[in-house]
C-alpha cells in the first residue's frame, strides 16, 4: 500500500469520488466526516497528506487547519483545502491559515490528482 | 314517611342541589358566561359565611343565656363593613395587586416574603380553625339528633359519630371537587362561591321564617313579642361594659383576620367596587339575621321545658308546635351555615398549608432539577387536596376527642381570639411602613402563646391539659402566671381577660420588635408597596435579570400554571419586548411579572423562592431604594416623571439599536446569502463533475460501478433542480407575487395528504394524531399549507433520533385561529439555535444530502402569506413547532407584515 | 401625604367627594360610640330593659345601613385618594 491520505469531508458523494480517484493512484484513503473530532482523527491516522473541506459540521476547516499547524507531531503535514464558496476572501483565509494548496469545488479530477502528487513530493 | 326519613330525603336532595349549583356555575364561568355569577350581590352573600352554625343556632342560645349581648358578634362586623373605606378597601386592593392567596400569604408577602412568618400564621390558623370545624360538625349532628328525639317511630337514635363522619366526608369531597379545580387562586372558585351564596339565602330565609312564625304565630304580633321579652328571664339589660365593648371589638377583628373571611372577602373578590355594595348590604344581612334572635330566645325560654338546650330553640320551637316543614327548613338553614363555613375554611387552610408548608418542603428536598423536570402542578394540586382532607380529618378527630361536649360550644369566641392575633401584623403592615418582620414574628408568637395558655388550653377544662394546680397557683407556682388571672387581673371574664392580655402583649412586642430591628431591603420595598397601595403603586424589588434562562423559567411556569397560560404569558411578554417567538428577554420587568403570576398559584414566598433558584438573587437598585427612602412627595413625583422619561429614552434607544442591528444584519446577510448559494450549488456540481470525469476517463469500470456512478450524477442533478425550485419558490413568496389558491377543506384530509406525501409512517417513525380534534373546516390555500405540514413531518422523520421516533400532531381551535403543534420525542433544538432555524440555509446537526436548509424558511414565508405564523415552541420534550393561521383567510390583507421587511432586506439578492 | 404636593383648591366635584370620603371614615367611629350608649343607660331603672336597648340598637343599625348605602353611592372604590393632578390643575381656575 502507498501513502495515507486523510480526507475530511462531509458530503458522501464527494468522499466517494475522491476516494475512487486517489485509490486508483495507489493511495490509502481514510475518511472523516465531522469537524469536531477531526484533530483526533489526524493524530490517530498520522496521514502523509490531508484533504480538508472548509464547511464542516461542528468546526470549520480553518479552525481545524490552525489546530493541525499547532500540533507538534503533525504540524508539517501538507494540507489541501477544498471549498465550495469560491470567493477571494476564502482563498486568503485558507492561505493565511496555512494551507499548502487551495482548490475550489467543482474541480477536475486530473487537477486534484496532480495537486495531491505535487504535495506528496514535497 | 316519618319526619326523620323526610328530613334525610330533603337533606340529600339539598346536597345534590348544592353540587348541581356549583357544577353549573363552574361550567358557566368556564364557557365565559359567568358575568352574572360575579355580581356584587353574590359577593355580599358569600361574605355571609361569617354566620356559621354557631351564629345560626348559637345566637339564640347566647341570647337565652345573656340577653342582648349576643348582638355584639354582629355589631363588630357591621362597623368594619361600614368603615370599608378605611381598611377593607386597602386590604382588597393590596390582595388583588399582589395576587395574594391567603392571609398567611399577605402577611408573609408584606414582611419580605418570609416563609417563616407564613408558617407561623398557617399553624395558628389551623389550630384556631380546627375546633371551629368540629363545632360545625357538632351542630349538624345535634340538630339531627333533635329531630330523631321527636320522632316516635325512630327505633334507634342515629349514631352521632357516624353522622359527623359522613358530613365530613361529603364536605371534603365537595371542597376537593370544586375548590381544587384550578390551581391559580386568582382564578376564583365560581362554583364554590355560587353554592355559598345560595346557602346564604337559605339560612337567612330559614331564620326569618322561624322568626316570623314565632312573632306572629306564637306571640301574636310585635307588641305581644315585646311583652313576652319583658316577661322573660332576659328582660333586664345586664351586660358588662367590658364584654359589650370587648366582644364588639373581637368580632370586628375576627372579620378581618379569619382565614375563611379573608378568602371570600379578598381572594375571591372579583372587583374592588363590589365592596361598595357589600358596605351596606352585608350589615343589612347581619341585621336581618339577628332581628328575630331575641324573640325566639324569649319564646323558647317561655314555652319549652326548662333544661331544653337553648342552642337548638330555632329547631325545637317549630318541632314542638308540630310545624315539621318549618323545622326542616330551619334544619337546612343550620346545615347551610355549617357546610358553607367548613368548605371555605378548608379551602383557605389548604391553600395556606400547601403553599407555605408542603410546597416549600417539597422544593427544599427536590431542588431545582425537580422543579424543572417534575410535575409541579400536580404536586401543588395534590398538596392542596390532601390538605383539605387533612383539615377536615383534624376537625372530625377533634369532634371525636372532645366528645361534642359543652367545651365545643365555647370555641367560637376562643377561635376569634386566636385569629385576632394576626391583626397587629396585618393592620400594622398595611398602615405603618416601620413594621418589620421581627416585630410581626414577635407579636404573633407572643400573642399566640398567651392565647394558648390563657384561653385555648384551659378551655378543655381543668386537668385535661392544664393541671388544676396551675389554675390555682400559676405556672411554676408563680401566682401572677395564673391562666385566668394573668398579672393579677382577677375576676375578669376569661375571654375578655385573654383578649386583653394577648392583644396588649402582641401589640407591644410588634411595636417594640419593629422599632428595634432593621428591615431587609425587600421588606422595605414590600412595605412601601403595601402602605402606598391606595395612593399609587410604587416600584417593587427588581430581579437582576440576564442570568436567568428564559427556557428554564418557561418550563417551570408550565409546570405550575399549565402549558396554555404559561405560553400565553411568555408570548405576550415577548411581543411587548418586540421579540419573536415564545421566549422573552428575562429582564427584571418580565421576571417581576412572572413572579406575581406564580404567586397567584403557590403564594408569594414560594414563588419568590422558586424564581430565586433559577435566577439567582434579587437586586434592589438604587432607584428602588430611593423610592422607599424618599418620604417627600416632590421627589416621588419627580422620580416618577423621570421614570417615564427614562423609559421613553430606553424605548427610543432600543428602537435605534434594533434598526442599526437590522441594517448591519441585512448587509451581512446579503454576502452570506451569495456565499451560501455558491456553496449549495457547487457541492452537487462537484460530485457531478467528478463522477462524469470518472465515467469518461476510466476505461475499466464494471457495469455495476457505471450504473452506481450514473445514479449519483442523476441524484445530484435532482438535488440541484430542487434547490433551484426552492430558491425560486422562496423568491416568489418573499416578493409577494404568489397567487393564493383559496379552497375549503378539512384538516384531517389535509394532514392525511401531508403524511402520505412525507413518506407515511414506517416501523421506526410513528405519527400520533387526534382525529377527533382534527374535524376542523378551514378556508385557506390548502396546497401551500400542505407544503408546510409535509416539511414539518419529513423534518421530524429525518432529524428525530429517538427509537422509535414519535411525532405528535395536536390541533386546536383558539377563537378564529387554528393552532397545530408538531411535537416529536427527539432531543429538540438547542436554545441557542432556535432563533436561526427559520433562516435560509440553516441546518441543525449533521447535514445530510438532500436538504438545502430552505424548508423552514419557505414554511415561514408561506405562513406569513396565509396570515399566520410558524414558530418554535420551546420547553417541550422534543422539537416542537407551532403553526398558527386563521380558520378563514381574509384575502390580500395577509400580505403584509414581515414579508415587507424581508423584501426590503433582499432587494438586490439574485 | 404632605400637603404641599396637593393643589390648594379643588374643583367642587372633587371637594365634595373628599368630604364624602371623610364621612365614610367617620361613620364607623360614630357607630361604635353610639352602640355603647346602652351601657350608659344601664344605671337608670327605665333604661335597663332589654326591649329598650334592643329597639335602640336595631334602630341605630338601620340608620347606619342606610347612611352607608348613601355614602357608598357617592364613592367609587377604585378611585385613588388624590384625584389626578392634571385634572385638578386644569380645574383650579374655576374655583379660585
Amino acid at each position: 500500500m502507498g501513502k495515507t491520505v486523510l480526507l475530511i469531508e462531509d458530503e458522501p458523494n464527494i468522499i466517494e469520488a475522491i476516494s475512487f480517484i486517489l485509490s486508483r493512484d495507489g493511495w490509502d484513503v481514510k475518511t472523516h466526516a465531522n469537524g469536531d473530532d477531526a484533530m483526533a482523527a489526524v493524530r490517530r491516522r498520522a496521514p502523509d497528506l490531508i484533504i480538508l473541506d472548509v464547511m464542516l459540521p461542528g468546526k470549520s476547516g480553518y479552525d481545524i487547519l490552525a489546530e493541525i499547524r499547532e500540533d507538534a507531531d503533525h504540524g508539517g503535514t501538507p494540507v489541501l483545502m477544498l471549498t465550495a464558496r469560491g470567493q477571494t476572501r476564502d482563498r486568503e483565509l485558507a492561505e493565511r491559515a496555512g494551507a499548502n494548496i487551495y482548490m475550489t469545488k467543482p474541480f477536475s479530477n486530473a487537477d486534484m490528482l496532480a495537486a495531491v502528487r505535487a504535495l506528496a513530493e514535497t | 314517611m316519618t319526619v326523620l326519613n323526610l328530613l334525610i330525603v330533603v337533606c340529600l336532595s339539598y346536597v345534590v342541589l348544592l353540587f348541581a349549583v356549583a357544577f353549573g356555575a363552574d361550567r358557566a364561568a368556564r364557557l365565559g358566561r359567568g358575568s352574572w355569577l360575579r355580581s356584587p350581590i353574590v359577593y355580599t352573600l358569600s361574605l355571609s359565611i361569617y354566620c356559621t352554625a354557631w351564629t345560626f343556632y348559637g345566637a339564640v342560645g347566647f341570647a337565652a343565656r345573656s340577653g342582648l349581648e349576643f348582638v355584639t358578634i354582629y355589631l363588630g362586623p357591621t362597623l368594619v363593613m361600614i368603615g370599608w373605606w378605611w381598611t377593607l378597601r386597602r386590604l382588597v386592593r393590596v390582595g388583588r395587586s399582589q395576587r395574594i392567596t391567603s392571609i398567611a400569604d399577605l402577611i408573609s408577602s408584606r414582611y419580605g416574603k418570609s416563609n417563616l412568618l407564613a408558617v407561623l400564621v398557617t399553624v395558628l390558623a389551623v389550630v384556631a380553625t380546627t375546633p371551629y370545624i368540629a363545632l360545625q360538625l357538632q351542630s349538624v349532628t345535634l340538630s339531627f339528633a333533635a329531630f330523631a328525639e321527636t320522632d316516635p317511630t325512630a327505633t334507634t337514635l342515629p349514631d352521632m359519630q357516624s353522622t359527623a363522619l359522613w358530613v365530613a366526608v361529603g364536605l371534603a369531597l365537595f371542597t376537593i371537587l370544586f375548590g381544587t379545580r384550578n390551581l391559580d387562586a386568582n382564578e376564583r372558585h365560581h362554583g364554590v362561591v355560587m353554592a355559598i351564596a345560595m346557602e346564604a339565602v337559605v339560612k337567612l330565609c330559614a331564620l326569618l321564617a322561624v322568626g316570623v312564625f314565632v312573632v306572629w304565630g306564637l306571640a301574636g304580633g310585635v307588641a305581644g313579642t315585646l311583652e313576652r321579652i319583658e316577661a322573660s328571664g332576659i328582660s333586664r339589660f345586664e351586660v358588662s361594659g367590658a364584654r359589650w365593648v370587648g366582644l364588639t371589638m373581637l368580632s370586628a377583628m375576627a372579620l378581618l383576620c379569619l382565614p375563611r373571611m379573608f378568602q371570600v372577602m379578598v381572594v375571591e373578590n372579583e372587583h374592588e367596587d363590589h365592596l361598595r355594595t357589600a358596605a351596606w348590604a352585608f350589615p343589612g344581612y347581619l341585621l336581618l339575621m339577628s332581628l328575630f334572635v331575641l324573640p325566639i330566645a324569649a319564646l323558647g325560654l317561655d314555652l319549652l321545658p326548662t333544661g331544653a338546650n337553648p342552642d337548638l330553640f330555632v329547631l325545637t320551637l317549630p318541632l314542638m308546635e308540630g310545624r315539621d316543614g318549618l323545622a326542616i327548613l330551619s334544619f337546612l338553614g343550620g346545615f347551610s351555615s355549617a357546610t358553607s363555613m367548613v368548605i371555605v375554611a378548608a379551602i383557605a387552610l389548604s391553600t395556606m398549608v400547601s403553599n407555605h408548608v408542603v410546597m416549600p418542603l417539597w422544593l427544599h428536598y427536590s431542588g431545582t432539577a425537580a422543579m424543572v423536570s417534575g410535575d409541579m402542578r400536580n404536586v401543588a394540586l395534590m398538596a392542596r387536596r390532601l390538605s383539605i382532607a387533612g383539615v377536615l380529618f383534624l376537625g372530625y378527630v377533634y369532634f371525636r376527642i372532645s366528645g361534642g361536649g359543652t367545651a365545643l360550644a365555647a370555641i367560637g369566641l376562643i377561635a376569634f381570639v386566636g385569629v385576632a392575633q394576626f391583626l397587629p401584623a396585618l393592620m400594622g403592615g398595611l398602615f405603618w411602613r416601620g413594621a418589620t418582620r421581627t416585630g410581626a414574628l414577635a407579636g404573633i408568637s407572643i400573642g399566640a402563646a398567651v392565647w394558648l395558655y390563657c384561653l385555648f388550653l384551659p378551655s378543655f377544662g381543668p386537668e385535661m391539659v392544664v393541671p388544676q394546680s396551675v389554675f390555682d397557683h400559676g405556672l411554676f407556682g408563680l401566682s401572677w402566671l395564673r391562666p385566668r388571672a394573668l398579672f393579677g387581673a382577677e375576676g375578669m371574664d376569661p375571654v375578655i381577660h385573654a383578649l386583653m392580655w394577648s392583644m396588649l402583649l402582641n401589640l407591644a412586642a410588634f411595636i417594640l420588635g419593629s422599632l428595634l430591628s432593621f428591615p431587609l431591603p425587600l421588606e422595605r420595598l414590600q412595605g412601601a408597596q403595601f402602605v402606598n397601595a391606595v395612593e399609587h403603586s410604587g416600584t417593587q424589588a427588581g430581579w437582576s435579570g440576564g442570568m436567568a434562562q428564559s427556557e428554564d423559567l418557561l418550563i417551570m411556569a408550565q409546570r405550575i400554571m399549565g402549558a396554555h397560560e404559561a405560553q400565553a404569558l411568555f408570548a405576550a411578554a415577548a411581543r411587548r419586548q418586540g421579540v419573536a417567538g415564545y421566549l422573552p428577554e428575562p429582564g427584571p420587568d418580565f421576571i417581576q411579572e412572572l413572579e406575581r403570576a406564580l404567586a397567584g398559584s403557590v403564594g408569594a414566598a414560594t414563588a419568590h423562592a422558586m424564581i430565586a433558584q433559577i435566577v439567582g438573587g434579587t437586586a434592589v437598585s438604587v432607584s428602588d431604594l430611593m423610592a422607599v427612602a424618599d418620604e417627600t412627595a416632590q421627589i416621588m413625583e419627580y422620580s416618577s416623571r423621570l421614570e417615564v422619561q427614562s423609559q421613553e429614552l430606553a424605548r427610543t434607544a432600543r428602537q435605534l439599536r434594533q434598526t442599526n442591528e437590522m441594517l448591519t444584519h441585512i448587509s451581512v446577510q446579503k454576502d452570506e446569502f451569495l456565499s451560501q448559494i455558491s456553496h449549495e450549488l457547487r457541492t452537487p456540481m462537484t460530485s457531478i463533475r467528478a463522477f462524469s470525469e470518472i465515467l469518461r476517463d476510466t476505461g475499466d469500470l464494471g457495469p455495476e460501478e457505471q450504473k452506481k456512478y450514473a445514479a449519483i450524477i442523476h441524484d445530484e442533478t435532482v438535488r440541484l433542480t430542487r434547490l433551484l425550485d426552492d430558491l425560486l419558490d422562496l423568491s416568489v413568496l418573499e416578493n409577494g407575487q404568489v397567487d393564493l389558491n383559496i379552497q375549503s377543506g378539512s384538516l384531517t384530509g389535509l394532514l392525511d395528504r401531508a403524511v402520505r406525501a412525507a413518506g407515511g409512517e414506517t416501523g421506526d417513525f410513528v405519527i400520533r394524531r387526534d382525529r377527533k380534534a382534527e374535524q376542523i373546516e378551514l378556508t385557506t390555500d390548502l396546497d401551500r399549507l400542505a407544503q408546510v405540514f409535509i416539511n414539518l413531518i419529513s423534518n421530524a422523520h429525518k432529524y428525530c433520533e429517538a427509537q422509535p421516533a414519535v411525532l405528535t400532531i395536536r390541533p386546536e381551535v383558539n377563537g378564529t385561529q387554528l393552532v397545530v403543534d408538531f411535537i416529536d420525542n427527539g432531543s429538540g433544538i438547542q436554545a441557542s439555535k432556535q432563533a436561526m432555524i427559520f433562516e435560509k440555509f440553516s441546518r441543525i446537526g449533521v447535514s445530510k444530502a438532500g436538504g438545502a436548509g430552505l424548508g423552514l424558511a419557505i414554511c415561514r414565508e408561506i405562513m406569513a402569506r396565509l396570515g399566520g405564523d410558524i414558530s418554535y415552541l420551546p420547553g417541550q420534550k422534543g422539537a416542537a413547532f407551532r403553526v398558527r393561521l386563521p380558520l378563514e383567510i381574509d384575502g390580500p390583507a395577509s400580505q403584509q407584515g414581515r414579508s415587507k421587511e424581508i423584501r426590503s432586506k433582499e432587494t438586490d439578492s439574485p | 401625604m404632605s400637603p404641599e404636593r396637593l393643589p390648594v383648591f379643588l374643583a367642587r366635584r372633587h371637594y365634595r367627594r373628599r368630604r364624602v370620603a371623610d364621612a365614610a371614615r367617620l361613620l364607623p367611629l360614630t357607630g361604635a360610640i353610639l352602640f355603647c350608649l346602652p351601657l350608659v343607660w344601664k344605671g337608670s331603672p327605665e333604661g335597663a330593659s332589654t326591649v329598650g336597648a334592643m329597639l335602640f340598637v336595631f334602630g341605630l343599625w338601620v340608620v347606619l345601613v342606610v347612611l352607608s348605602a348613601v355614602i357608598a353611592r357617592h364613592l367609587r372604590a377604585d378611585e385613588t385618594e388624590h384625584p389626578a393632578r392634571d385634572g385638578a390643575a386644569e380645574e383650579r381656575p374655576d374655583t379660585s
